[in-house]
């Protein structure tokens, strides 16, 4: 123990201490801290973007959803759609073929009664000429009058006959 | 077995500046382990901290409890330097002493101790402390405020409010000191034995290496103490009291 006050151990030991402050503040756990403090930040800067992309990701799952949502009553729609058009097309179809068939039955009763009138018309012709040549072959022939008309007759029974 | 400390006196020529060389190297020592386990751990700055760094901002973790344990943060910050400052400085002091000591063999020169072992550094540092307190008590609530802290609750207890502040800085000093001697004493006692003949050294092998365990443990316990006084000291002197 010593017996006399010792000051020079006092006074170095707060230079040292002091010293040692300063340095410590400015080599050790200033930039330490500085670091801790940057990392807090950090972290809950980190914490906030993944809060919001959460969130991002909740709204468009969401969006995602109606989209689908709205699709699918699109298709629904669609298809109904196409089912009454294709319905109706079908009806269309058979009532325009009925009607189709019917103005060619109408057109096939046309052509024959017109085909009928030709017909008769042309027999009008023939039984005209074949008066000329009966005429013309009575003539020739120079008959009487009895046979002439018994000929006549003959020939008009032969065409009413034919008819 | 009885140690002087070699001290010289009248340095530089001064009377009655004397100075003890061993707490003076030793001094230096701890400071520059302390520093260097600060410079290193904050050598390579990491976002992701590994290693030094990691243990390094375990220790401003635990001042920084230490401290926010006496006083809120914002009053509390400025005194992290003090706080960090005064527990590394201490913990390494009182660890120094213990893996040896080095003697003088013909004069009985104790060079290497631990520096802590040594009243005057103590009380230093706990005179520093406490007048770090009044300063702070007196820059920071007005001298007003200051001493109207010495007659609180009542006027009568001024002197014993007096008393108290030289009893902190006593308390303070001593304690450290009286742990720190007594470790001392205990390892020097049981290194002689052990040195002494073989039989010592048998019977004092396991009590050497027990106390020596306990001497880390008390080292710590001594430094945070001094930490958390320290701190309790400021905040009475700092803050508003309730």
């Amino acid at each position: 123990m010593p017996e006399t006050m010792i000051w020079g151990d006092v006074l170095f030991s707060i230079v040292t201490f002091v010293i040692l402050m300063l340095a410590l503040r400015k080599f050790a756990w200033g930039p330490i801290m500085n670091m801790m403090k940057q990392r807090e930040e950090h972290v809950a800067s980190e914490i906030e973007t993944a809060e919001k992309n959460r969130q991002d990701a909740e709204k468009y799952v969401e969006e995602q959803r109606q989209e689908l949502e709205r699709a699918r009553d699109e298709a629904q729609s669609i298809i109904a759609n196409a089912k009454k058009t294709s319905e109706k097309q079908g009806e269309d179809i058979i009532a325009q073929s009925r009607a189709e068939a019917e103005r060619m039955k109408e057109n096939a009763l046309a052509d024959i009664a017109r085909e009928k009138e030709q017909a008769v018309a042309e027999l009008r012709e023939q039984v005209g000429s074949l008066s000329v040549m009966i005429a013309s072959k009575i003539i020739e022939k120079e008959l009487d009058e009895k046979e002439q008309e018994q000929l006549i007759d003959d020939y008009v029974k032969e065409a009413g006959d034919r008819l | 077995m009885d140690h002087e400390a070699p001290i010289v006196y009248d340095l530089f020529g001064i009377p009655g500046f004397h100075i003890n060389l061993s707490n003076v190297i030793m001094l230096t020592i701890a400071a520059i382990i302390v520093f260097c386990i600060g410079y290193f751990s904050a050598k390579h700055l990491k976002m992701k901290p590994t290693g030094m760094q990691n243990m390094f901002e375990w220790v401003i973790d635990f001042i920084k409890n230490a401290i926010n344990s006496t006083m809120d943060w914002k009053t509390g910050e400025r005194f992290f330097g003090l706080g960090i400052t005064i527990f590394l400085f201490i913990l390494v002091s009182n660890m120094l002493g213990i893996p040896f000591m080095l003697v003088h063999e013909e004069t009985h020169e104790v060079w290497w101790k631990s520096p802590t072992a040594d009243p005057i550094i103590t009380m230093t540092f706990a005179a520093m402390v406490i007048v770090l307190t009044h300063y702070y008590g007196i820059k920071m609530q007005g001298t007003k405020k200051y001493f109207k802290g010495f007659v609180k609750p009542f006027p009568l207890l001024l002197p014993l409010n007096i008393v108290e502040e030289f009893a902190n800085t006593i308390t303070l000093g001593m304690r450290l000191f009286g742990n720190l001697y007594a470790k001392e004493i205990l390892l020097t006692l049981l290194a002689g034995v052990g040195g002494a003949t073989i039989l010592g050294a048998v019977g004092a092998g396991i009590p050497m290496i027990a106390w020596q365990a306990f001497s880390i443990f008390i080292g710590s316990l001594q430094a945070f103490i001094f930490l958390i006084l320290s701190m309790v000291y400021l905040s009475h002197k700092v803050m508003d009291e309730h």
